[in-house]
Order: C-alpha cells, then sequence, then structure tokens
C-alpha cells in the first residue's frame, strides 16, 4: 500500500523540552491510525505540524509522494487536511449553519450551505439541523457541527482528537460507524486518543509516542487493552485495592435537591434524591452539560440549597458555605483545574491554602502560617508524587496529570468525611489516572463516603460501588454496579442522541 | 517581521526592570517634548529629576508630596489587584478632609492631644463612607464602581466648594470660601525642623508596611488576590467577592481620606476649595509604576513627588507650562503600559515565510 502521508525525522522543540524528536510514521489511504501517548508524549505537536499551526525544526512530510509544508491551517485544509478538535470552536449565539460558514474560505449561499449540511450530514449517519442555535446542542452535537465542517470540504486526511471523552456509548457507536464509512471512502484518519478499548476496535494500525518519540507500532486488535497501556507508560499500572461491600451509616442525604441554574446554557438540578453511605463510591456518570457542573457546586457549598434538601450526617448544611462545609468534613474538587479548583498563577503552596486553609488550620487569627502550608503542601507533593520541582511551582506549569494529582491529593490528605470529584481524570495520562482512582477507593475503604462525577464508564464500572445517571439535571436510582450492563447504562445516559434534543426544553 | 509571542513565565527581574525603563522612556520622550518648547532638553530633566534630590529643602518636599500619593496607592493596590477600581480616591480624599477638617473646626478653639486622632478617625470615616456609595451600588444592582465613584469626585468637589463658602467659612475671613486656619491642636506636628514634613509621612510608611504584611502573610490579602487572579477559585475557596468588594473599596476610601485630612491639616492648615490637588488621579499612577506591591509603590509615590517637585522648579526656572508637566506625568502612565506588554510577552523576531 503506497503511504498517503509519510512523516520523516519529524522533530520539533519548545524551551525546555523536545516535544517531538525524529518521529517517523505513514498513513495510508483509508487507514484508521491510532496515535496513542500519555499526555506530553507529543501526539498534540505531532497533528499540530500535519495540521499547519506548528511548524517542525527539522525532518520533512510528504503528501502522494510531493513535499507537504503547510505555512497553516488554510493551507492544510487545501491540500485535503482537516481536523476535529478536542475543544470546539464554535459561537453558542449563532446557528449551526453560521458557525460553519464562518469557518469556510469562500462559503456558498445560505440555503445552499443548509441543503449540503443536511445531505451529508444525513448521508454520513449524523443527522442535523442547520437551524439551530448551537447553544441548544448537547455536545456530541456540536461535535457533529464540528465534523460536518470538515466533511464539507471533502477531506483526504481527517485527524481526531479525544473525539469520544464527551459522547455516550451509543453516540460513539454512531461516530464508528461514520468514521468506518469514510475509511471505505478511502478517506485516511488519525485518531487521537485515551481509551483503548476503542482503538482495539476503531484502528487497525497505532504508533505509539513517549517523550516525544516513537516507542513502538502495532496492530492495536491484536493486542490487550493492558498491553498498549503499558507500551504506553513503559511501566506497569496501579491496581485499584479490591472493595469489599459496604453497608455504612449514612454520611449525605439529598432530598429533593432543586436548584435553578444561573447560567443562561446551564441545566437545573430537579428532583435529586441521593443517600452515601460510609465506605461507598457513588459513580454518577452522564454526558456532560446535563448537570454535573450545578451538581457540584451545589455539594460544595459555592451556591446554597433551601433548608432540608442537603444533610451531612445529622446537620442541615444547606445554606452553609464552602469553609463551614469543609470544616464539617464535606470537601469537593471541580472539573475544571486552572480558574476553578486551582489559581494558575499562584504557587502550590498557595493552591494548598485555597481549599486547606480552614480544615488543616493554615492561618491563626487570619495570619497565614507559612511553614505549616508549605510542609502541606509537600506532603501532597510527597504522597501523591506529584512531579515538580517544588511546592513554589505555579499551577499552571504543571502537566495536567501532575496538576490534578495535587488537586485531589489537597482533599484527599484533609481526611474528608464525604469528598465530591467531578471528572478526577480528565485529560490525566493512564498512570496518573490509576494513582487517582486507587485513591479515591482508599478513601472510601478508610470510611469515607465519596461521590465520583465522571464522563468516563470504563473509570466509574472501576471505581463505584453504585450507579447513577444524571440527566437534564435529574438523577436516575443508584443500582448495585454489577446488575447493570454498559449498554443499559448508555440508554440511561441519554441514549442516541434525537431523544435528548427532544427533551430540550 | 516583529512578533509578540505570550510567555510561560514572567521572569522576576524583568517585572522590577520594566518600571525604570519606563521612566526612562519618560525622560526621552519628554526632553524631545521640551525641545520643541523651545527648552533645553537636557537641562530640563536634570531639574526635574537631579535637582530636587541635591537641595536639602526639595528633599523634605518630596515627603510632604510622596506621603499622601503612598497613602492613597496603597489603598488603591489592593482593591486594583481583586479587580476591584476605585478611580474616585480624589473624591474620598475631599470627603476625609471635609469630615476630619469639620471635626477640628467643631472643636475650636479647644486644645487637647485627643484632637487630632479623632480629626483623623474622622477624616477615614469619611472617605470610607464615600467609597461606600459605589461599593453598595456595585454589590447590590451590578452598578459600574468606576462610573460611579469617578462622577462623585465632581460631586465632592461642589460639596467642598459650597461647605468653605456655607457653615465652614471663616468668620473673621472677609467672606473668602475658606475655612478658618486650624489651631494648634488640629494642626499636624512637624516632624523635621523647618520643613512641611508632618506625621502623616509616617502613617504612609505605616500603610506600606502594613499592606505588605496583609498581601504576605494574611488570609485578607491571599483572598484579594485570588478574586482578581481567579474569581471562581476565590468562589471555590470561600471568598464572598461582596465582601471583597466592601473591603477593598472601604480601605482604599478609608486611606484617602486620612491623605485628605493630612493635607488639609498638615500643609495646607484650612478647608479651600483648591484642595484636591490632583493626587487622588496621581496615586492611580502611583500604584501601577509601583506593580501594586507595596514596596514598588513607596518607591513610585516617592519618584512621582520628585516630578511634581522638580516640575515645580522647571515652570520657575525654565518657564515650562505647568500643563507639560501634568503631559510629562501622564507620559509616564502611558509608558509603563506600553512596556508593560513586554512581561506579558516576548518580542521575537520572525523570517517572512508564514503568510
Amino acid at each position: 500500500m503506497t503511504a498517503l502521508l509519510s512523516i520523516r525525522e519529524l522533530t520539533k522543540s519548545y524551551p525546555g523540552v523536545l516535544a517531538n524528536d525524529a518521529v517517523s510514521f505513514g498513513l495510508a489511504p483509508g487507514e484508521i491510525h491510532a496515535l496513542l501517548g500519555e499526555n506530553g508524549a507529543g501526539k498534540s505537536t505531532l497533528v499540530k505540524m500535519i495540521y499547519g499551526l506548528v511548524r517542525p525544526d527539522s525532518g520533512r512530510m510528504m503528501l502522494d509522494g510531493e513535499a507537504f509544508t503547510p505555512a497553516n491551517p488554510q493551507a492544510a485544509r487545501a491540500a485535503g487536511v482537516a481536523m476535529v478538535f478536542q475543544h470546539f470552536s464554535l459561537f453558542e449565539a449563532m446557528s449551526v449553519a453560521e458557525n460553519i460558514a464562518l469557518g469556510m474560505a469562500n462559503a456558498p449561499g445560505r440555503r445552499d450551505l443548509s441543503e449540503r449540511i443536511r445531505t451529508i450530514s444525513t448521508a454520513y449517519g449524523l443527522p442535523l439541523d442547520p437551524e439551530r442555535m448551537v447553544g441548544t446542542l448537547s455536545v456530541g452535537e456540536r461535535q457533529r457541527v464540528e465534523i460536518v465542517r470538515c466533511l464539507l470540504q471533502n477531506p483526504r486526511i481527517l485527524i481526531m482528537d479525544e473525539p469520544t471523552s464527551v459522547l455516550t456509548p451509543q453516540e460513539v457507536e454512531i461516530l464508528f460507524g461514520t468514521l468506518r464509512r469514510l475509511s471505505e471512502e478511502g478517506v485516511a484518519i488519525l485518531y487521537i486518543s485515551h481509551k483503548l478499548e476503542e482503538i482495539r476496535s476503531l484502528c487497525s494500525a497505532a504508533t505509539i509516542l513517549r517523550g516525544g518519540r516513537v516507542v513502538d507500532t502495532c496492530t492495536p486488535s491484536q493486542k490487550s487493552a493492558r498491553e498498549l497501556a503499558e507500551m504506553m507508560i513503559g511501566s506497569a499500572l496501579a491496581q485499584p485495592p479490591e472493595r469489599p461491600e459496604t453497608t455504612g451509616e449514612p454520611m449525605l442525604t439529598l432530598t429533593g435537591l432543586n436548584m435553578a441554574t444561573e447560567d443562561h446554557f446551564g441545566i437545573s438540578l430537579k428532583d435529586i434524591t441521593l443517600t452515601v453511605l460510609a465506605g461507598e463510591v457513588i459513580g454518577i456518570a452522564g454526558v456532560a452539560g446535563n448537570g454535573q457542573d450545578e451538581l457540584l457546586l451545589a455539594l460544595s457549598g459555592e451556591t446554597k440549597s433551601a433548608p432540608g434538601q442537603i444533610m451531612l450526617g445529622e446537620t442541615d448544611i444547606g445554606a452553609l458555605g464552602p469553609n463551614q462545609r469543609r470544616n464539617l468534613g464535606l470537601l469537593a474538587a471541580p472539573e475544571e483545574r486552572l480558574g476553578h479548583a486551582a489559581a494558575p498563577d499562584m504557587s502550590l503552596t498557595e493552591n494548598a491554602l485555597l481549599s486547606g486553609a480552614t480544615r488543616e488550620r493554615l492561618a491563626w487569627q487570619g495570619f497565614i502560617k507559612p511553614v505549616t502550608t508549605a510542609n502541606f503542601a509537600r506532603a501532597i507533593i510527597a504522597r501523591f508524587d506529584v512531579r515538580t520541582p517544588g511546592p513554589e511551582t505555579a499551577a499552571k506549569a504543571l502537566s495536567g496529570g501532575n496538576l490534578q494529582k495535587f488537586l485531589m491529593g489537597r482533599e484527599i490528605l484533609q481526611r474528608p468525611r464525604v469528598l465530591v470529584v467531578n471528572q478526577p481524570t480528565w485529560g490525566v495520562d493512564a498512570h496518573a489516572a490509576a494513582t487517582i482512582r486507587a485513591a479515591l477507593v482508599q478513601l472510601a475503604a478508610d470510611g469515607a463516603g465519596v461521590i465520583v462525577i465522571s464522563q468516563d464508564l470504563d473509570e466509574l464500572m472501576e471505581v463505584s460501588n453504585r450507579f447513577a445517571v444524571l440527566n437534564m439535571g435529574a438523577l436516575s436510582d443508584p443500582q448495585p454496579v454489577g446488575e447493570v450492563s454498559v449498554e443499559k447504562i448508555g440508554l440511561m445516559m441519554g441514549g442516541v442522541h434525537g431523544e435528548v434534543a427532544d427533551a430540550h426544553p | 517581521m516583529l512578533i509578540l509571542e505570550p510567555r510561560a513565565t514572567t521572569p522576576r527581574w524583568l517585572t522590577v526592570l520594566t518600571p525604570v525603563m519606563a521612566v526612562i522612556a519618560t525622560m526621552i520622550a519628554g526632553g524631545i517634548l521640551f525641545a520643541i518648547l523651545g527648552k533645553n532638553p537636557v537641562e530640563a530633566i536634570r531639574i526635574i529629576f537631579l535637582d530636587p534630590l541635591l537641595d536639602p529643602y526639595s528633599r523634605t518636599e518630596i515627603l510632604v508630596k510622596a506621603a499622601p500619593l503612598i497613602l492613597i496607592a496603597i489603598g488603591l493596590s489592593l482593591g486594583f489587584r481583586a479587580g476591584v477600581w476605585n478611580i474616585g480616591a480624589e473624591g474620598q480624599f475631599i470627603l476625609g478632609a471635609l469630615a476630619g477638617g469639620a471635626t477640628g473646626l467643631a472643636f475650636y478653639p479647644v486644645e487637647g492631644i485627643w484632637l487630632l486622632p479623632l480629626m483623623t478617625v474622622a477624616g477615614a470615616l469619611g472617605g470610607f463612607l464615600w467609597a461606600m456609595i459605589p461599593a453598595i451600588l456595585k454589590i447590590r444592582f451590578g452598578a459600574n464602581e468606576i462610573l460611579v465613584s469617578l462622577m462623585l469626585v465632581y460631586v465632592a468637589i461642589l460639596l467642598l466648594s459650597a461647605l468653605v463658602s456655607g457653615p465652614l467659612r471663616d468668620p473673621d475671613g472677609f467672606n473668602f470660601p475658606e475655612s478658618r486656619q486650624f489651631h494648634n491642636a488640629a494642626s499636624l506636628p512637624i516632624l523635621i525642623e523647618g520643613s512641611r514634613v508632618h506625621a502623616g509621612v509616617l502613617v504612609a510608611l505605616g500603610a506600606v508596611i502594613a499592606a505588605y504584611v496583609i498581601l504576605q502573610r494574611h488570609m485578607l490579602g491571599f483572598r484579594i488576590k485570588l478574586t482578581g487572579q481567579a474569581p471562581r477559585a476565590a468562589r471555590f475557596a470561600g471568598v464572598s467577592q461582596n465582601v471583597i468588594i466592601a473591603i477593598c473599596l472601604g480601605i482604599s476610601g478609608a486611606l484617602a481620606g486620612m491623605a485628605g485630612l493630612f493635607e488639609a491639616s498638615g500643609p495646607v492648615g484650612q478647608l479651600v476649595p483648591a484642595l484636591p490637588a490632583g493626587y487622588g488621579f496621581t496615586a492611580i499612577i502611583v500604584a501601577f509604576l509601583g506593580r501594586l506591591h507595596p514596596v514598588g509603590i513607596l518607591l513610585a509615590g516617592l519618584v512621582m513627588a520628585l516630578t511634581y517637585i522638580g516640575g515645580e522648579t522647571a515652570q520657575l526656572m525654565l518657564r515650562i507650562p505647568s500643563a507639560a508637566i501634568s503631559v510629562f506625568q501622564g507620559m509616564l502612565l502611558f509608558f509603563l503600559l506600553a512596556v508593560d506588554v513586554l512581561t506579558g510577552f516576548r518580542l521575537r523576531w520572525v523570517g517572512r515565510t508564514s503568510a
């Protein structure tokens, strides 16, 4: 098979890091090729070079046997390379068609474009209404907009960066159908993901990157997920401890929790009822944007609720603020690391103070105890193996996985009675994710109640004792994990996307 | 082509160096300005920046001018760090002078060492309450504090004129719109014989130290910084934004009020309509020139006072118009903001290859 795109010895360095070190691989027409690697392995840099966002320091790219040096994304698109980013660049207050027209060099007329969007999206099994406002679309539908935007350019190479992290299992199947069909038509797909099972079922080849270098190539279907993970990180994974069945005391009781959203595109919480027992992990699944953020804010105390809806043990805490709740033992770790859980420009020591001040008594009469605070930060760094030069490093200088280990450690080391975490391993490398999951399970084993909100079903299956789904702000009845199948959960999550869209107000 | 690219981290030396670069750029551009006015630029810059330092009396005058600038700028810097933009320190300065001065006048001619502390408290309270107007409007109705505090400056100026022409007018003053001269117990003690250096200089120094401790060692300073840098993280940390707004406007109002009282009962000696000399606005420049850092503000206040004293001398000796000196000070802020880009971004030369 002749290569459509061939990459030879591509090297790119940034100040202090060699992001890509002589990376070579080939992409054949119709091939679905996985790029596998931990965060910081150099996957993003590599695809950015192919997409013309970053220029390599040295090395060559050949497209159809001719030198390919895209100066910018427009040039890459003109040559037939399209990319769907992990984070979408859509304007919520504009329609699907308007958003797509914005990204086109010479957009056709409004009616013509709408017609083409309808045709292409239906043909590839991703139905879209061109006139809908993007703000009313679910995350999965927004991704369709990005994909259809790419397909309108008749690409020969499609780059997908972590496309399934926001999708339900059914949506993933639809997406895979589309990708397989594109592949049959000869489009080469470069597929970046952490999800090893998906790569095993979808991709025909894989290139594994570690520390900016190609360390291995393989045929994913011939390897187990565990083998793939170990090729990726180069060492064995931490095993979560065994979980005994639990029937502990009720730690946190939500009774008919209702909360209107403050955000225009937010979700109101509807009549949420849940009891968290000592020693158990409750997993809460759901597609992003179904009230996860709102639930975390309601529990952390950043938004207050009516009396009697949130009880911590015997105490009604609905009117208490975050620090009063921390004092009583209810701790939370929000999804967004930089800007919500941590202040990006502040040091790790200051970030340790951010949530630890009250419960760890890091201040006396308002005066910060510098030594105690730095020691607390150091304890987190040591206990959770946070790779950093020291506690004076700014939070934003840490990689996603290391910062997340620090932020999880910050809450866990405060010995919470109840810990609520949202997306604890989002964008975190496999090694750090395993560490974090093991710590959460251990925390429950030590007698705390833990709520894990996540979109990663495999993760929830691994850590939870009981399991519930958040959909449109309402929570399903929690069920023991052993009794539900992934398919059933997918349906609980809103199933195929049309049903959710209809339920939208 | 020259491009700006964001810096991952800002080196510490650069943070210190950029204000110095701004001062030098101001000297150069100011020199050009003076040259266009037909004056010898080197001489003008020397008179403004060097001569005041060589003359003992001018040195004490720098302290007199710097004290209110530093006192106000310290208060403003706390708010600026939290993203609370009090632009109306000039008005709080006036209300402080009015409230404290009226207290002093009310006790005329009673002597007693308790009077000055009482006037200081009244002055601080006057500035505090005046700053509470934008604070409450912002908390309650989301009104923009920049606009409200700025507009209240003009209200304060008119209030001062009205009061010194009416209730506070000197009964023996031939109907001039001025108050009585403060009597002995209501006047600030002089610290250095033969100069105008008053006790307010010590208070300003105390404010610098207090602000340093608050910002480096106290939860209040941490919460202020957190609110400014990452508002959502501040909320997660249990910080009430409304409390921060009230505290920041309150502290800056109280310090500006004190500065106003010190100016009235110190160098000026009475309440006059010309009391507000722009300290409240210049202090904004001082706060930024000092990088919102207490020690930086101390130095920046001294530099700014130097340009005031030197500027006055230059007006007398070279007959440079006073507006040129104001332009000169404005340029300082302008250049500071311009070189500030360098702390967040680095300049890089790239070839003309990309389209």
